[in-house]
């Protein structure tokens, strides 16, 4: 069996003596008998780590891993600079836990900071916190920063990513929200459905830029709309998006979330991935989590601390803002040194050629049969074709060929992404079998 | 230390992205109109900078890290190893289920093994950290009662020694809060239990050993009186490595729980996170669990609980943490994870018998995997702190104890040193919290003033929070 216990059977006498204990029956003798287990955990018997990673890698490759993905739906396969990997990985970082101790926690702390200064410059908001435990989880708390006793009431677009949805509805499942999701119209957020459904018990308007489909909103009008109503406006980006496309500071949001995966984190079946949240000023103290803020030691020095914690569980209870404790911290991190990597040319670049990408594959696709289903809209990095075959039997035939294919919707259409990683001999090659399938 | 902003020459990059190989396109849509302002740097300042940063971050790795409540015990580094298997880091969350059968045997053999551990018969792995799975939990509890057309029920009983996070959770699910206060020892106090359960109670949520690291031995009288009032038990799992392998949540009556994979697992704390808190729950809870479950025999396959409470988070929960938490687990095995408990009780026991010559320890009687100390008295006769003491810590190269907390101790120290610490490193911890008492003693504006060899003095929180400066902004603006 493995072990990580450091003392051997002779310490741990000469502990239990030391302490007043005849063995270890003795120090669980205040237990009941009635709650204890009495026998052995029906579990394997422990490994040797050899095996552990023996029997963790057979377990991998049950897993097929596609060399070229052309799916995003929220979760994005970009280029992760080498450098990333490395400076997440440092022991300190990884073993710390939340910077209570701030003379021993600088490094960790100062990053955070970083990391804020790096969001609000994505999103052109004035205050980020540290991270919350994704992109859907930080919608829904968004919800929670709006809502008071008059607005009790939330309008989504239906052209948000249906995931987000889903968790927004959870979240607010268990108090009195009445969520108002407005379909979706050819491929964009249906401008008119949305204004009527604003009213004096809206608490915000949530609007996703690009949105599920990988189409550029409009968001000006709703924007207006929303604050015409006296309610606040949410906007869920792709953080990548904003090194181009207007940015919600700049269309007069009130908060800005998303999906930070993107920036820097594996796909990883699902996570760990980043939700971020920025705000206005004035929307600071309603914040979920974790904050961090400059200030000065006792000799004047700079440094950084956990600050304007009365928002928080643990100081506030059944108050709080939030129940968050644990946030995303290390991803937080990760968005941070993919950042600094990046800069601002190279993820206008990434950006761009993701653009690029997307369109080239768009165009060749429709060549080869599969028409835009949204052909008014400008799209991003994703959108929406029809699909002259049973999208299973493309995506089966794809497979063979290491491609992870598009997303097929529920109504038969299919959602293609392209991301730099794509080349053009990628998307040829892709392309050709898609044409093949259709004769 | 500078920024990384600080550190920015403009033009300065790196030689990331190749030259794009199909035709431009230029979007009509309203561009971006501030100039993107993020750091312009060389991968080697980037090297150097994080580094520094790294230099100036107590974790694990740099020494003792007694946090109470927080379990930082050592995190393997297999752990890590699997976790960064390709297999599992470019495995897209939306691929079919035919192609992602490791991830689901992994999430099904999980199951297996932790439902095990904690007499549970289900569990969803969507959580992304205790609280996450707090609220999880209470959304089971509603749809429970909603099931049932029992739709009075709007209060949880939380004790008022509990984890901030309790009331907060319950609130979120949009129950009312019963605090109900402690015995002095910090257990339950059965009268006052009896006297709030009744027709409006959806549920109690309890930790055993609880907060002041005592176990319990009413237990099953507790929960026995939540369940005859009609409400359910919920478990928080905070304190789990304390009795892992000895006794299980669903033994004592509990209905439905959290685990901290990132506490009792090893996988590690990430400087507040990714951790991961699946929840698991009896059979009857089982229909609401939210999120994709792992199916079937041969051919896997995910599949949501007919009457779900929906989903928690996208996806499929932080999975590569459950990776890192499975590595330890099956590493571990039936014969090695009772030891984790024997071994985190032990060294608690021995640090509180040898701490208590000096420092007084409210509770006398033998405690689970942490203690609280009370620094009461040397505030009362020497003016020095449990922050006092805590700081003077940090010159030891040593992570003080959760300060504070609970709050049914004054000038509380919360000291967990898990099973991984050697006697050496429990031997150091008692040496340095002695060698305080007596500096406080003889000096005690030297400890009032402590730290002294970190590299910044004690901060200005209070200006911190009343002037916040919560982004760099350069100095020219």
């Amino acid at each position: 069996m493995g072990s990580f216990i450091a003392n051997t059977d002779r310490q741990q006498q000469e502990m239990l003596t030391a302490a007043g204990y005849d063995n270890f029956e003795d120090l669980f003798a205040h237990i009941p008998d009635v709650v204890k287990l009495g026998r052995e955990l029906e579990i394997d018997r422990g490994l040797s780590e050899m095996e552990v990673c023996r029997k963790i890698e057979s377990l991998s490759e049950k897993n097929i891993v596609f060399r070229h993905i052309f799916r995003g739906a929220g979760a994005y396969d970009h280029y992760i600079p080498s450098i990333v990997k490395e400076v997440v990985s440092k022991e300190e970082f990884v073993t710390a836990y939340t910077p209570y101790q701030a003379e021993v926690s600088q490094g960790n702390l100062q990053s955070i900071f970083e990391y804020q200064t790096m969001m609000c410059e994505l999103t052109g908001m004035d205050v980020s916190n540290a991270s919350v435990y994704d992109g859907a989880t930080a919608a829904a708390e968004s919800v929670f920063m709006c809502k008071d006793r008059k607005r009790k009431s939330v309008v989504i677009s239906g052209a948000v990513n249906p995931a987000v949805i889903d968790v927004i509805r959870t979240y607010c499942s268990g108090r009195e929200t009445d969520i108002n999701v407005v379909p979706a119209k050819n491929g964009l957020t249906d401008a008119d459905a949305v204004c009527a459904a604003l009213n004096s018990a809206t608490a915000c308007l949530i609007v996703q830029q690009p949105n599920f489909f990988g189409n550029i909103e409009d968001a000006d009008r709703f924007c207006r709309a929303a604050h015409e109503a006296g309610a606040k406006f949410v906007m869920s980006v792709d953080p990548i998006a904003m090194a181009v496309l207007k940015t919600p500071g700049e269309y007069g949001a009130d908060i800005a979330v998303g999906e930070g995966q993107s920036l820097g984190m594996p796909l990883g079946f699902g996570g760990p991935y980043l939700g971020f949240m920025t705000t206005t000023q004035k929307m600071m103290r309603q914040l979920p989590g974790r904050i961090v803020g400059q200030t000065e030691d006792s000799e004047g020095n700079v440094c950084y601390v956990l600050t304007l914690q009365a928002r928080e569980q643990h100081i506030r209870r059944e108050k709080a803002s939030s129940n968050i404790c644990s946030n995303e911290a290390l991803c937080a991190l990760t968005a941070t040194v993919y950042l600094s990597a990046m800069g601002p040319e190279g993820l206008r670049q990434a950006a761009e050629l993701s653009v690029n990408k997307a369109h080239y594959l768009q165009k060749e696709l429709e060549k080869a049969g599969f028409a835009p289903a949204y052909p008014d809209a400008e799209f991003f990095k994703e959108f929406v074709t029809e699909s002259p075959v049973p999208p299973e039997r493309l995506m089966a035939e794809l497979e063979k060929h290491g491609i992870l294919g598009g997303l097929p919707l529920e109504d038969g259409k299919i959602l293609w992404c392209a991301t730099e990683k794509n080349t053009r001999e990628d998307i040829d090659d892709l392309v050709t079998l898609a044409g093949e399938v259709i004769c | 230390m500078k920024t990384i902003f600080e550190r920015s020459v403009e033009k300065r990059k790196l030689s990331l992205l190749p030259e794009c190989d199909v035709p431009a396109v230029d979007l009509e849509a309203a561009d971006r109109e501030t100039p993107l302002d993020l750091p312009e740097v060389s991968e080697n300042d980037i090297s150097r900078h994080f580094s520094e940063m790294a230099k100036s971050t107590h974790g694990v790795n740099d020494g003792f890290y007694p946090l109470g409540s927080c379990t930082m015990k050592y995190n393997p580094k297999v752990n890590d190893e699997a976790a960064s298997l390709q297999g599992f880091t470019n495995i897209h969350p939306l691929q079919p289920d035919h192609t992602v059968q490791g991830c689901i045997g992994l999430m099904k053999e999980a199951e297996k093994t932790l439902c095990e551990i904690t007499g549970m018969d289900r569990m969803t792995f969507q959580p992304a950290a205790g609280a996450h799975g707090e609220f999880t939990g209470l959304l089971l509890i509603k749809a429970y009662h909603r099931s049932r057309n029992d739709l009075k029920r709007n209060k949880i009983i939380v004790p008022d020694s509990a984890h901030g996070t309790n009331p907060a959770s319950a609130v979120m699910a949009g129950y009312e809060v019963i605090n109900i206060p402690s015995k002095e020892d910090g257990c339950v106090d059965l009268d006052a239990l009896r006297n709030v359960a009744g027709d409006d109670t959806a549920g109690l949520m309890l930790t055993n050993p609880n907060t002041v690291g005592l176990f319990d031995k009413n237990i099953l009288e507790i929960t026995d009186i939540v369940h005859k009032a009609g409400g359910l038990c919920y478990y928080d799992g905070a304190n789990l490595n304390a009795v892992i392998g000895i006794v299980r949540p669903g033994d004592m009556g509990f209905d439905c729980m959290h685990i901290n994979l990132h506490k009792t697992f090893s996988t590690p704390h990430g400087g507040g996170g990714p951790g991961a808190g699946p929840v698991g729950c009896k059979e009857f809870l089982a229909d609401f669990l939210p999120g994709m479950l792992p199916a079937g025999e041969d051919q896997l396959y995910l599949k949501k609980p007919q009457n779900s409470i929906g989903m928690m988070k996208a996806y499929n929960g932080n999975f590569l943490i459950l990776v890192r938490a499975y590595a330890y687990i099956i590493m571990l095995g039936r014969e090695g994870i009772p030891e984790i408990a024997k071994n985190a009780v032990l060294n608690a026991n021995y640090l509180r018998v040898m701490l208590s010559g000096k420092y007084v320890i409210p509770y006398k009687e033998t405690c689970m995997h942490e203690f609280v100390m009370s620094l009461e008295h040397e505030k009362a006769s020497m003016d020095v702190t449990a922050m006092d003491v805590a700081k003077a810590l940090l010159d030891y190269g040593i992570h003080p104890p959760t300060m504070y907390f609970p709050l049914i101790v004054h000038e509380a120290l919360m000291v967990e040193p898990t099973e991984t610490e050697s006697k050496e490193a429990l031997d150091s911890l008692i040496k340095a919290f002695t060698e305080i008492y007596d500096k406080a003693v003889e000096d005690p504006e030297y400890i009032k003033n402590a730290p002294h060899n970190t590299i910044i003095e004690r901060p200005d929180e209070v200006s911190a929070a009343r002037h916040p400066k919560l982004r760099y902004i350069p100095e020219d603006n």
